[in-house]
């Protein structure tokens, strides 16, 4: 099947990449554009591993084509620390030990980062509804919620 | 200072949370690099008549379709040689590889694979305990059994004799990165794999197999994988043999990942197990006998089933002093994916036998399910430790085969329990989680309220620990001090989350008395330790912490000996601490001692080995010491279910949990949380269901339910146990990857109890697990008489 070329905006930086029509923006991220953060873990939307932003909205990267991806703007884990400078959540995922194999974090703080863009004060139960689509099979959760809820006292004492 | 018992963050934590850190799928592979699919077989048992698989051969970017006429019996089974990699002529489970399809695209070789023709002719598939008993299928002889006292006798003639039957379903690893392996072929016809396993060295051993290699043509490496549970024990072979086949086949590199939907279909799960149970007690609901029976559903290979259902009888004890049993386990041959291992193999299966047991009884005397359970625990490791009851305990006329008072009692097997630290603990946890109090607010929340019922439960927990296949109980490291201080840690254990590699550089770091940016962390590589066992049987840190010291302490001796020559002195005078190394008024940083050995002509690489000791152990018989030592926990907690709907929350969970004196106090209180969760989950919300044809429905995360965020409790307290091993093990820790999962029974004993608040006490509830919503309503409509 012919490719198609596609021209979009990842973690700031202009990129562009030929693109089969049926591969996901999560494909077109790993195999293309070496951005391996984002992962597959279940291919279905369910698990939120893949999750990144497009165009300012939280999405699972499985569930869009590479090609939706042509103009828009998106951002990865990759893009979340500022060169060597963590961002806050990923500060307090190390601090509160939310994570053990890894693999659904770079997920659940990309979805965290959007929770805390939208709602800087969030209670523990928008926190919860906020990451029900993110799957960790490790942790059993509580350190997670505890890390954003930390991480999201920072900011707002910091702003 | 010393680094061990610090609650230090997970060794790769800064590289997870900035993507960085690589799994197997995100190795940049070299151009030209392979990718393999299976097709499946869609029949749970039958002879394959033909196979037409020229539209799968056809299919863009396909280079080759191996079947298994063209590789004969590759196999894949970590036991009985009965898994070769491709179906020959017989299919034995919906799902099992058929033909493997190598293309120049992950996508390319899935689409392919969905393009086979192959037809069948069907054979009756053996799916249920009760048909696998009828055809006699089943693994081993007959049923194993062991026996200690006379049960018959002492059920037939006690106070109360109580039967039951429990059944409990498997579990779904769910590892959140599925099974991947990457093989890249050497020259002279070596193999280089990379490898998502919890068994590098099985890997090699599988590979070298397949492709009739010697095992030193093979080299395995693992730096982490995205979660394992047990599900990475055995169920990675096949990956890593079909890419060896590829490989040697096409010279390229070859890559295989199961999608999830193939991950679940394909591999196995945990065992589920029907028990049933008969029970004589006493007045004091002392257990006089038991009998336990256990049936199985191996799955179509044997796998890890026959450990797994030993380690399953091993537990029939849990905490409690059983004179007279009997249990007679089935391992059962059916036409479903091979059970496997899975985070306590078979321990929760066997503990929850028991577990029903006493809240079973303790409904039919009326008596609170905690202090049965105290009644019924063993002696306390310290004499005069007043236990409740204890005074009344051997005094029925009926119980001539109670020992004396005082001496330690032995498990049915005959070990003896000489560190049993569960009177303190549930004292301990009774008081912070306000049992009492809580028990009676519940009560009053219940008779108040007619459609939220709540429920609270308090179990304990001990569990076994070593391998009880006995050679398994060793461990090797090595380790390398370069001229500049730095230092090269490896080991046999692997990583996947649970924070082994952080725990074994504290070990290191405190052996040589440098700081942790002193030591690199390493890939577990079988070229580097050989004849590793898997990590699995919570062992990892046991086995491999004391290889790794050892290792440490061979060189910082040799460092010490040099250095004391050096000055006139002897070698206890030559301290390492904080970095630096003080000999006979000299202080010198570590890397200049490291330097003068070097330029000494002192070896500053060493291995390191660790076998158990004291272990010995007839599994045939079911006689000896399989176990080094046990560890301990208890978990209350408390739940509210919707009478309704059968919908259910965990309001507040207490966990009280014995590591020993723990490596690290953080990533042990994720292994409790984390063990409690999945427990949880695997008796609450993960339902596996296959049809009448033998299909598993529930193959993907938005069929099959594991806790999600809002599914852990509201409250939840988790503390550790201060005390240290008495046995010799790394640092006095003990292990902790599997207890914990355990905890995950009071949720269920608790749900028991929110459902029995819904009749008159005059049935018993007998919840079966898992208690999805639907088998709540269930129950709860049992307990109203038919109305819900």
């Amino acid at each position: 099947m012919s490719k198609i070329h596609v021209q979009a905006t990842v973690n700031g930086d202009s990129v562009e990449f030929l693109a089969d029509p049926r591969e996901t923006l999560l494909d077109c991220l790993r195999d293309h554009l070496d951005l391996t953060g984002a992962k597959e873990g279940c291919g279905t939307g369910d698990c939120g591993a893949c999750s990144v932003m497009l165009n300012g909205r939280l999405v699972s990267s499985c569930l869009v084509l590479g090609v939706e991806a042509e103009g828009a703007e998106i951002s990865t884990i990759e893009g979340m620390a500022d060169g060597n400078e963590l961002h806050p959540l990923q500060r307090k995922f190390i601090e509160h030990a939310a994570l053990q194999c890894g693999f659904c974090t770079p997920g659940f703080l990309v979805a965290a980062k959007a929770l805390l863009e939208k709602n800087p004060d969030p209670s523990e139960s928008e926190i919860r509804f906020w990451l029900a689509g993110n799957l960790c099979r490790c942790t059993g959760y509580d350190k997670i919620v505890r890390a954003v809820q930390d991480a999201a006292a920072e900011m707002r004492g910091a702003a | 200072m010393s680094l061990v018992h610090k609650p230090l963050p997970h060794d790769a934590a800064p590289l997870h949370v900035t993507g960085e850190a690589r799994y197997v799928d995100d190795i940049p592979t070299p151009t030209g690099t392979l990718h393999l699919a299976f097709g499946l077989s869609e029949i749970a048992h039958g002879e394959i008549v033909a196979m037409d698989l020229g539209a799968v051969k056809t299919a863009p970017g396909v280079v080759a379709v191996l079947t298994g006429d063209d590789i004969g019996h590759a196999d894949c089974s970590p036991s009985n040689n009965d898994e070769p990699l491709l179906a020959l002529g017989t299919v034995h489970y919906v799902g099992q590889p058929v033909f493997l399809v190598i293309a120049d695209s992950h996508l390319n070789a899935r689409k392919a694979a969905r393009l086979g023709k192959i037809s069948y002719a069907e054979k009756p598939a053996i799916l249920t305990v009760d048909e696998a008993l009828a055809a006699n299928e089943r693994f081993e002889e007959g049923p194993r059994i062991w026996e200690r006292g006379s049960p018959a006798d002492a059920i037939a003639s006690a106070a109360h004799v109580i039967e039951g039957r429990l059944e409990m379903g498997g579990q779904e690893h769910f590892y959140l990165e599925g099974q991947a392996a990457l093989v890249s072929p050497q020259e002279g016809g070596d193999m280089h794999v990379v490898s998502s396993t919890q068994h590098p060295t099985e890997i090699q051993h599988k590979v070298a197999h397949a492709l009739h290699l010697p095992m030193n043509a093979v080299r395995v490496e693992t730096r982490r994988m995205g979660g394992g549970f047990g599900g990475k024990e055995s169920q990675g072979n096949h990956l890593a043999v079909a890419c060896a086949l590829a490989a040697r086949l096409t010279g390229k590199p070859c890559k295989m990942r199961y999608d999830r939907d193939d991950d679940m279909v394909v591999t196995g799960k945990r065992h589920d197990f029907r028990i049933d149970y008969k029970v004589g007690v006493d007045e004091n609901g002392l257990i006089q006998g038991v009998d336990f029976i256990h049936y199985t559903r191996a799955g179509w290979s044997m796998d890890l089933t026959l450990p797994v259902a030993d380690r399953a009888m091993l537990h029939a004890d849990n905490a409690y002093w059983l004179p007279n049993i009997r249990i007679e386990s089935h391992r059962l041959r059916t036409n479903m994916c091979s059970a496997t291992a899975y985070r306590g193999f078979g321990g929760p299966q066997g503990l929850l036998g028991i577990e029903r047991v006493m809240d079973h009884v303790a409904h039919e005397l009326g008596l609170d399910p905690v202090e049965l359970r105290k009644r019924n625990f063993y002696r306390a490791s310290e004499p005069a430790r007043s236990g409740a009851g204890t005074g009344k305990r051997f005094s029925a006329e009926h119980s001539p085969k109670q020992p004396e008072q005082s001496g330690v009692q032995t498990t049915p097997y005959g070990q003896p329990v000489e560190d049993f630290i569960l009177h303190e603990m549930l004292a301990r946890l009774e008081q912070t989680s306000d049992y009492a109090a809580r028990k009676q607010a519940v009560a009053a929340w219940n008779a108040a309220n007619p459609v939220l019922k709540k429920g609270l439960a308090l179990t304990p927990v001990k569990f076994g620990i070593s391998f009880t296949l006995t050679h398994l109980n060793q461990a090797g490291a090595l380790v390398h001090v370069y001229q500049d201080g730095s230092i090269h840690l490896n080991h046999g254990g692997t990583e996947m989350g649970q924070g082994l590699f952080q725990k074994l550089a504290q070990v290191a770091a405190s052996a040589f008395g440098v700081g942790m940016d002193a030591v690199k962390i390493t890939a577990t590589d079988t070229a580097k330790v050989p004849n590793t066992s898997a990590t699995a049987a919570s062992s990892g840190s046991d086995l491999n912490g004391m290889a790794v010291k050892a290792a440490c302490d061979t060189i910082r001796d040799r460092i010490a000996e040099h250095l004391a020559e050096r000055h006139q002195t002897s070698a206890d005078k030559v301290v390492f601490a904080e970095g630096r190394v003080q000999v006979g008024g000299e202080d010198l940083s570590f890397a200049e001692a490291a330097m003068s050995a070097y330029q000494a002509r002192v070896s500053l690489s060493s291995t390191g080995y660790y076998a158990t000791p004291k272990l010995a152990w007839d599994r045939v018989k079911g006689e000896g010491r399989p176990f080094y030592y046990f560890a301990y926990g208890a978990c209350c907690a408390e739940v509210v279910i919707d009478t309704l709907t059968g919908e259910n929350r965990i309001l507040r969970v207490d966990i009280l949990h014995d590591a020993g004196a723990s490596l690290n106090p953080a990533l042990d209180r994720g292994q409790v949380e984390g063990g409690f969760v999945q427990g949880a989950g695997w008796l609450t919300t993960e339902e596996l269901v296959w049809d009448a044809k033998g299909r598993l429905r529930t193959h993907a995360p938005s069929t099959y339910k594991i806790p999600a965020c809002g599914d852990r409790p509201r409250q939840f307290n988790v503390e550790l146990w201060t005390g240290a091993n008495p046995e010799d093990t790394i640092h006095k820790s003990k292990a902790v990857g599997e207890p914990p999962f355990m905890h995950g029974i009071a949720v269920l004993m608790a749900l028991s109890d929110a459902v029995a608040a819904c009749g008159d006490g005059s049935d018993y509830v007998a919840l079966d697990a898992p208690a999805t919503p639907e088998r709540i309503l269930a129950a709860v409509k049992r307990q109203r008489g038919g109305y819900v």
